[in-house]
């Protein structure tokens, strides 16, 4: 009965599976994480996208009952993040961006660690160890030490760890940093082969954003706050069209020419000028005839998440990546 | 297992055999290395309880610590887990030195063994949650050490491993009765070398101001130091769980 009862609730709506209102998380002086509203919905991928420092590790933990949240609170799988701790790290699997294993322990170890903390059924712990090294492709190493795993491996154990005990929710923080691009594209193969199979709601932070388009919607984080939330490609829609880039003898006047002839703001980047039309390719030959500015380069190209967050937040995701360090401090001063 | 028992080693016989010829017999029957060496073998596994919380600080310098942390497991569970195993570790090293005792001229009876041992588990898995305690609020390993260093070096060496507490200045004495290490110290020498009073009865009189610490002239007898650990050990694991549930 009581299958057949959520069953019909979930064909009739899509559950949430977390609802996050108003969460915020400040240290000191820093405000780290503000006001975050979110819901994610059961089964879907949903990703974090933002810069270094930005705040998506600690929403993860606020939410994975590692943080208090300094105000607001949060459901996960129906259970409160504060007053149910417990209960809501029962219902998730993690993986950290910095690996979490006993390296002194085999990976089949490690694997039953967790199994006796999350209290697995004898019954069907060793067959679950056994399935998930399989599909994480370690069973040959099995019985070797965490210690002489390389990177990629150590991620994917966790991966397997983290599913064990057959969480509704699987938070990736930074699921594949620091990873040569096979082993994350392995990863992202597991992701969807894990959704399919085991129908789990995947919550991931990633700065980078050719990941997060395999996201079926995301969350633009900046400065501890969320600043858009939509498919991908909605997010991409926002912007209006295609993206023009062009560089131009004299970039201030074009910039000008361009807001009064054809009433477009457009904005410079590293000393290129970018805006967006619809369809693009039919504005192009047209608009390279008649502006007077002279050009000295001119494309067209459909947006890139990198220009969506351009967009949004007047910075390039990939600015900050080297100074996060600097961006706290600028936080810091600001909130004096 | 070799440099575990190297320290109390050294201890016993650069302290024991050293001082032994000047200090002598402290009281007929128990010259200073028989005095000194149910000290050492509490000192051991004190040593070895509170250096058990590096384990803690090395959970979260590997970040394994965080895989327990975020695990449905009682913070109580996780304390009192560390706890035991360190206090396997520790109880069987302080075991290790009974094998010493012969030789010390004290006689191992197979009661005095059944009442050290529990005893020293205890004290262990007290001492365990001041190293967990510690290690919940240190992110490094260095930092533990020094904490380890400031705090729990004074205690050892004020808890009367080393000379007769009640025959000190009164304010060395009073830091000393305050230190509940103390009494961990005389309840294990109270069991091992209680026997030899009664065995040397012009001792009894005498022994009293070697051992049972006197406090506001009232003498402890066994069962009341290990009342005095019991508590600590309470308040310590407590404050451990409660550190360990607020850290963030």
């Amino acid at each position: 009965m009581m299958s057949s009862a959520r069953q019909v609730r979930e064909y009739w709506t899509k559950m949430n599976i977390i609802e996050a209102e108003n969460l915020s998380k400040r240290f000191g002086e820093l405000i780290a994480v503000e006001k975050v509203t979110l819901n994610v919905i059961e089964g879907e991928i949903f990703g974090f996208l933002g810069p270094n420092g930005a705040g998506k590790t600690t929403t993860i933990n606020m939410l994975c009952t590692l943080l208090r949240p300094t105000s607001g609170t949060a459901l996960v799988d129906g259970y409160d993040i504060i007053r149910q701790r417990n209960r809501v790290r029962r219902s998730i699997g993690l993986v950290f961006q910095d690996p979490t294993l006993d390296e002194y322990l085999t990976g089949e170890q490690n694997l039953r660690f967790h199994a006796y903390a999350y209290n697995v059924p004898r019954s069907v712990r060793e067959r679950r160890i056994g399935e998930l090294l399989e599909l994480v492709g370690l069973s040959d190493r099995r019985k070797n030490k965490a210690r002489t795993y390389s990177g990629g491996m150590k991620r994917r154990l966790e991966l397997a760890r983290g599913l064990l005990h057959r969480p509704r929710v699987l938070f990736l923080d930074e699921p594949t940093l620091g990873l040569d691009p096979q082993t994350r594209r392995h990863i992202w193969e597991y992701i969807h082969t894990l959704r399919q199979q085991e129908r789990l709601t995947i919550f991931l932070t990633t700065h980078y954003m050719d990941e997060a388009e395999n996201c079926d919607r995301i969350a633009i984080i900046d400065y501890g706050r969320i600043v858009a939330l939509d498919t991908p490609d909605g997010l991409k829609d926002s912007l209006g069209g295609d993206l023009v880039t062009l560089e131009a003898e004299d970039n201030q006047s074009a910039i000008l020419e361009l807001k009064e002839r054809y009433r477009l703001s457009a904005e410079i980047h590293n000393g290129v000028i970018g805006f967006c039309v619809p369809q693009g390719e039919r504005f192009l030959p047209g608009f390279v005839r008649g502006f007077q500015s002279r050009l000295l380069s001119i494309g067209v190209r459909r947006p890139t998440l990198d220009d969506v967050f351009l967009r949004l937040t007047g910075h390039a995701i990939r600015d900050q990546e080297a100074d996060s360090m600097e961006r706290m401090r600028v936080m810091m001063r600001s909130k004096r | 297992m070799l440099s575990s028992f190297a320290m109390p080693l050294l201890f016993l016989v650069i302290f024991g055999v050293g001082f032994n010829r000047i200090i002598g017999v402290l009281t007929p029957g128990i010259d200073f290395v028989k005095f000194i060496y149910p000290g050492i073998v509490t000192m051991t596994v004190l040593m070895t309880s509170v250096f058990s919380g590096l384990s803690v600080v090395w959970d979260r310098e590997f970040g394994f610590l965080k895989e327990v942390l975020v695990a449905p497991l009682s913070r109580t569970g996780i304390v009192l887990g560390k706890a035991a195993g360190s206090a396997t570790v520790a109880t069987i090293q302080g075991s290790m030195l009974l094998v010493l005792a012969p030789l010390i001229g004290i006689t191992l009876t197979p009661l005095l063994v059944i009442k050290v041992i529990p005893l020293l588990i205890m004290i262990s898995v007290s001492l365990s949650g001041l190293g967990i305690l510690i290690a919940s609020r240190m992110r490094s390993q260095q930092g533990f050490h020094m904490v380890v260093q400031l705090i729990v070096f004074p205690l050892i060496f004020l808890s009367g491993i080393f000379f007769p507490v009640n025959d000190v200045p009164v304010w060395l004495q009073m830091i000393v009765k305050v230190n509940p290490l103390t009494y961990g110290v005389d309840a294990i020498r109270q069991i091992f070398l209680g026997g030899d009073f009664t065995a040397v009865p012009s001792a009894m009189q005498s022994g009293s101001s070697i051992m049972g610490i006197t406090v506001f002239g009232h003498t402890m007898t066994v069962l009341e130091d290990v009342g005095v650990i019991a508590i600590l050990g309470l308040v310590l694991i407590l404050a451990a769980t409660w550190s360990f549930n607020r850290q963030e």
